[in-house]
Parts: structure tokens; sequence; C-alpha cells
């Protein structure tokens, strides 16, 4: 699968301070890669790291050392940024513009013509659900309606790569959810989508792949399935009209079990013990069987644990 | 395609200023002035014409450089601020390309406005010389709607590119829109009195030390009381055709300069 982004030991240092500089290091040898296709989720907590590689990949921010490429390009190369669209964090735009004006200047500034830049315009406008306000002066906006102007723009030279910096932020639930389903679609549309957000239920509803940054270094990389899968195994089985007695025996035997409700109990299994027998036995003493499901990490286990750790490595170094 | 993208830029912040309500504050009150030279011209008898042009330029040079300077430093600091830069940066537009178009955007504006404002001075010297009687016309020592005036407004004009320069420049340079409004406006101050800094130490006995860097701060700073052509044309008196054909070249280059180093220092900015 080709490679849409790449970073070799990318790294920045801030200096802070006028009369005393101190050096802060904002990215620490950040090397990974984004597949083409599908949807990358670069995570953390604030002030990990995730703006600031967003900013290094759009030439926003110059690197300390390392390197970056998009498409094979310096990130301030304009063969990458005709392919890419960004939506920078808590965006803003020009006041005294309609949304409809913006989005045929932007257009204008990707190289289309007065006629596409119109009709672009006015599709993405009707896509972020904006169609009946794009004659209205942004100054009136909400900030929801700003966020889907910013998810508009990125849009408008039809990118390869969509870059959006919290991309959920200000907007309500269902504000949300468009968002999300809009990302989808812009997935099932063969572009790569990559996002940075340190809310995980929408990383995990949205994710092929991750990075989870913290202080400024990338702790983990790669398939969704494959981080979750790293902690637990096996399979939690729930049964009903268990009685007590047959749940301590069971729970005697090293299996988990935990009651649920009035006779009903959920048994955990390793990954080396088959759930059969234990079906079996329940079935056997007249319990009635109610759910088998595998036992995954969830994302935010994954992300706590490797945070948790990757922080007391920083502490010890 | 780079001019295509510098138009666009440029026309936007003609837009913006076109939409602003404080540059329709600052050129209705800069007509109203010019009317308002037309009632003082009433009651000084015979110097009316001479009062009313002196009145008129000079309102609309300082009106101008009020636009220049207050537009012109939030020129770029106020795209950086408000966020507003990030995603103008991401498109297929290099850095000196958005620095080229925001200076001739501004440039429009103010060449715009300047020239409105001298139409409203031709038309109020225009309704006085309908309305003056024969004897007064004939004391005037030049013509009321005299085509010179144009030279001066071309003058104010290449002296606001200047200006914008200056403006455009500290706007790349600081993150701060009161430290550009101070260096923007000191610089303009300076430079309007930059011809007696080169002769300071001529008229100031003082240690030699200090006299040649003052002249060397004079020659240095951009030469904005050499624009001021306007006793000159109101009083009747000759200007040499080569002084303006410097005097603009001098413009050119000096904005020239600014605006290079404008966009260098632009492009090594970072946006944290």
């Amino acid at each position: 699968m080709a490679t849409v982004v790449s970073t070799d030991r990318l790294t920045k240092d801030f200096k802070t301070g006028f009369l005393r500089p101190r050096t802060h290091r904002g990215l620490d040898e950040l090397t990974f890669e984004i597949p083409a296709g599908g949807v990358f989720g670069l995570l953390g907590p604030n002030g990990a790291g995730k703006s600031t590689t967003l900013k290094l990949l759009l030439n926003l921010l110059t690197p300390t050392s390392g390197r970056a490429e998009l498409f094979g390009f310096p990130p301030g190369d304009l063969n990458a940024r005709r392919r890419l669209g960004f939506l920078p964090e808590n965006p803003s735009f020009y006041e005294y513009l309609t949304a409809e004006e913006l989005l045929t200047y932007f257009s204008g500034l990707c190289g289309q013509s007065a006629d596409d830049a119109r009709r672009r315009s006015s599709a993405l406008l009707d896509l972020v659900s904006l169609g009946a306000d794009r004659r209205r002066p942004m100054r009136q906006f909400s900030k929801g309606m700003i966020q889907r102007v910013g998810i508009a723009q990125s849009l408008i030279n039809d990118p390869e790569l969509v870059v959006l910096d919290e991309p959920m932020s200000g907007l309500d639930p269902i504000g949300r959810r468009e968002v999300r389903e809009l990302i989808l679609k812009l997935r099932d549309q063969g572009r790569t989508v990559v996002f940075s957000s340190h809310v995980l239920s929408d990383a995990e509803l949205l994710c092929s792949n991750v990075g989870i940054l913290a202080r400024g270094r990338l702790l983990a990389s790669g398939a969704l399935s494959e981080l979750t899968a790293r902690g637990k195994r096996g399979c939690e089985v729930v049964a009903s009209a268990v009685q007590d007695e047959l749940a301590t025996r069971i729970h005697g035997r090293g299996l988990r079990a935990t009651r649920i409700g009035d006779g009903r109990y959920s048994f955990e299994l390793d990954g080396g013990q088959p759930p059969e027998p234990l079906i079996a036995e329940l079935a056997a003493a007249g319990a009635s069987l109610v759910s088998v499901l595998p036992l995954k990490t969830t994302l935010e286990e994954a992300f706590v644990e490797l945070v948790r750790t990757g922080s007391e490595a920083a502490v010890k170094s | 395609m780079t001019g295509r993208r510098i138009g666009l830029v440029a026309w936007h912040v003609f837009k913006e200023s076109v939409r602003d309500r404080v540059l329709y504050g600052i050129g209705g009150f800069s007509v109203l002035l010019v009317a308002v030279s037309l009632a003082i011209g009433q009651i000084t008898a015979g110097q009316d014409v001479k009062i009313i042009k002196d009145f008129g330029l000079a309102t609309i040079e300082l009106a101008a450089a009020v636009m220049t300077i207050f537009i012109g430093i939030g020129l770029v600091s106020k795209e950086i601020e408000k966020r507003t830069v990030y995603a103008l940066l991401a498109k297929p537009l290099p850095r000196w390309e958005f620095v080229v178009g925001k200076y001739l955007g501004l440039l429009l504006t103010i060449t715009v406005n300047v020239w409105a404002m001298g139409l409203a001075l031709f038309a109020v010297l225009a309704v006085l010389l309908f309305i003056s009687p024969e004897n007064i016309r004939m004391s005037w020592t030049a013509p009321a709607v005299d085509p010179r005036l144009l030279l001066v407004l071309l003058l104010i004009t290449a002296e606001m590119a200047l200006l914008t320069a200056v403006a455009l420049f500290f706007s790349t340079f600081s993150s701060s829109a009161l430290v550009s409004v101070v260096f923007t406006i000191g610089v303009f101050i300076a430079g309007l009195v930059s011809t007696d800094l080169r002769h300071f130490s001529d008229i100031v006995v003082v240690s030699p030390a200090i006299g040649k860097t003052v002249s060397a701060i004079g020659w240095m700073l951009p030469a904005f009381s050499e624009f001021d052509i306007k006793s000159q044309v109101v009083h009747g008196l000759p200007v040499a055709g080569g002084f303006i054909a410097l005097t603009l070249l001098y413009a050119a280059a000096y904005t020239c300069a600014l605006v290079g180093a404008a966009v260098g220092v632009f492009s090594r900015r970072e946006f944290k």
C-alpha cells in the first residue's frame, strides 16, 4: 500500500521565555507512516504534540531536526499542498465574507475556474448542511457552523489527503455525528483522512490506524485492531438462571464470575480456555446461555495504559 | 497562475477594506473636511482657492496616512492573531505571493481612496471657479482646477505606497498590533523630518559621532518629506519633472526593498 505521509525522526523544539530562554521539546524524534486510504487518528492527551505534528506536516512550523514527506514531497512543496486539505483547530475565517465567497476565494487559490469554483462551493456547502446559509456573512455564524465551513474549505480542491485538527471540537452531538459520517464518506471515496483528537470514542468508531502520542513521543502506531488486541484475549460468557453455588464453584476453579443480576452471571475465560465445556456445564445445571462475546482491550484501556507507561518511562529516563 | 493568486489575495484585501465601516468613517470625514474648506475659503477674501487647496490636500494626505497605518499594521498580524492564516497557507499559495498580494490589495484600497478624495477636491474647486467673479479669479496665482494637482495626488499615492510597505514590514515582523502601530507611526514621523536629520550636524553643534549617527539615520529612513510638493503647486511655483521622476523611482526602490524584507521575514515565520 502506498504511503501518503512519512516522518523520520521529526523533532521540534520551542524556545520559551525572553530573559532566560529555555527549550521545550514539543515533538521528539517522531517516526511513522500513514498508508493511503482509510482513517488515521493521531491521538494523545492535551499537549502531546498532535497539533505540532500536523503543523509540521503543513509547513506552518519548521522542524528542528528530522524530516517529513507528503506524497514524497517536502511539506512546503506546492505539489504536496495541491493534493491535501486542512482544517485547523478552532478555525477562524474572514468575518466580512460569506461562506460561499470564502470557498470561491480558496477555490481560486487552488487554480479552479470561476465556474468550477461556484459549482464546487455550492456542492460542499450542501454537504456540510450550510446550503441555506451560503450568503450570510460568517460573522453571524455559530462556532459549529464555522467548523462546518472549515470542513468544506478543506475539501475545496478535491484532496487525496484530508488533515483535520480536532474536527469535532465545538460541535453538538448531532454535529459530531454528521462529521463522523462525513469522515467515513471521505474514506469510502478513497481519500486518506488524518485527524487529531483526544476523544477516543470518535477514534474507535472511525480509525483504521492510529498513532498515540504523549509528551511529544510516539508511544504506539499501527492498525487499531492490533493495538486493541495487545491486551486481553478470551471471551465472556453470560448466562441466566445460574445457581449461586454453581457460580461459586466455577469461580473457585479460577474463572472470574461476576453477578450481574438475580441468577444472571458473567464468566470471563482466558484466551487459552475454550468456552464450550463451561457452556455445557451451565446447560447441564439448568442455566440458560445469554451471550458469548470475545474479550478485547478497548482503545481507551490501551490508550490509558500506553500513556501511563509512557509517562513512567519518561520520568525514569 | 502566480499572478492570479496574488490578484485574488489583493482583491480580498480590497473587499475587506470596502466592507470595513472604519474606512467609510475616515473617507466621509475627509470629504467633509474638503467641503468645510470651501466655507473657510469664503471668509478669507482672495485667499480662498489657496486655502481650499492647502486644506484639501493636507486632509487627503492625513486621511490616507491614517488609513494606511491602521489597515496596514493589521494586514498580516491580524491574519495570524485571528488564525485565518492557517487554512490559507495550507492552500497551494507560496508565502511570498501572500505577502505581495496583501501589499497590492492595500495599495489598491489607498489609491482608490486618495483619488476619490482628490475628485471631491476637484469638485469643490470647480464649484469655486463657477461661483467666483472674474476679478477674484484674476488674483489667483494658479488656476482653481489646476491639472498640476494631479501631480500632488500622484506623489501622495507614491508616499502611501511606501508607507504601506513600512506598515506591512512591521506587520510581518511583530505579533502585536500595538508594537506595529508604534513603529510605523514612528518611522512615518521621523521620515517627515528626515531631511532635517540628514543635516543635523550642520544645524546643531554636537559631537561629530552623534552628528554622523543622526545623519546616517536620516539617510536610512524613508524620506517622506520629499513627496511634499503641495505648497509649490498651490502657490503656482514650478516643480521639475526630473524631481518627480526621481521621487517616484526612490519610492519604487525603497518599497521593493521593504516588501522583499517583509517576504523574507514572513517566509521564516512559524505559526505555533
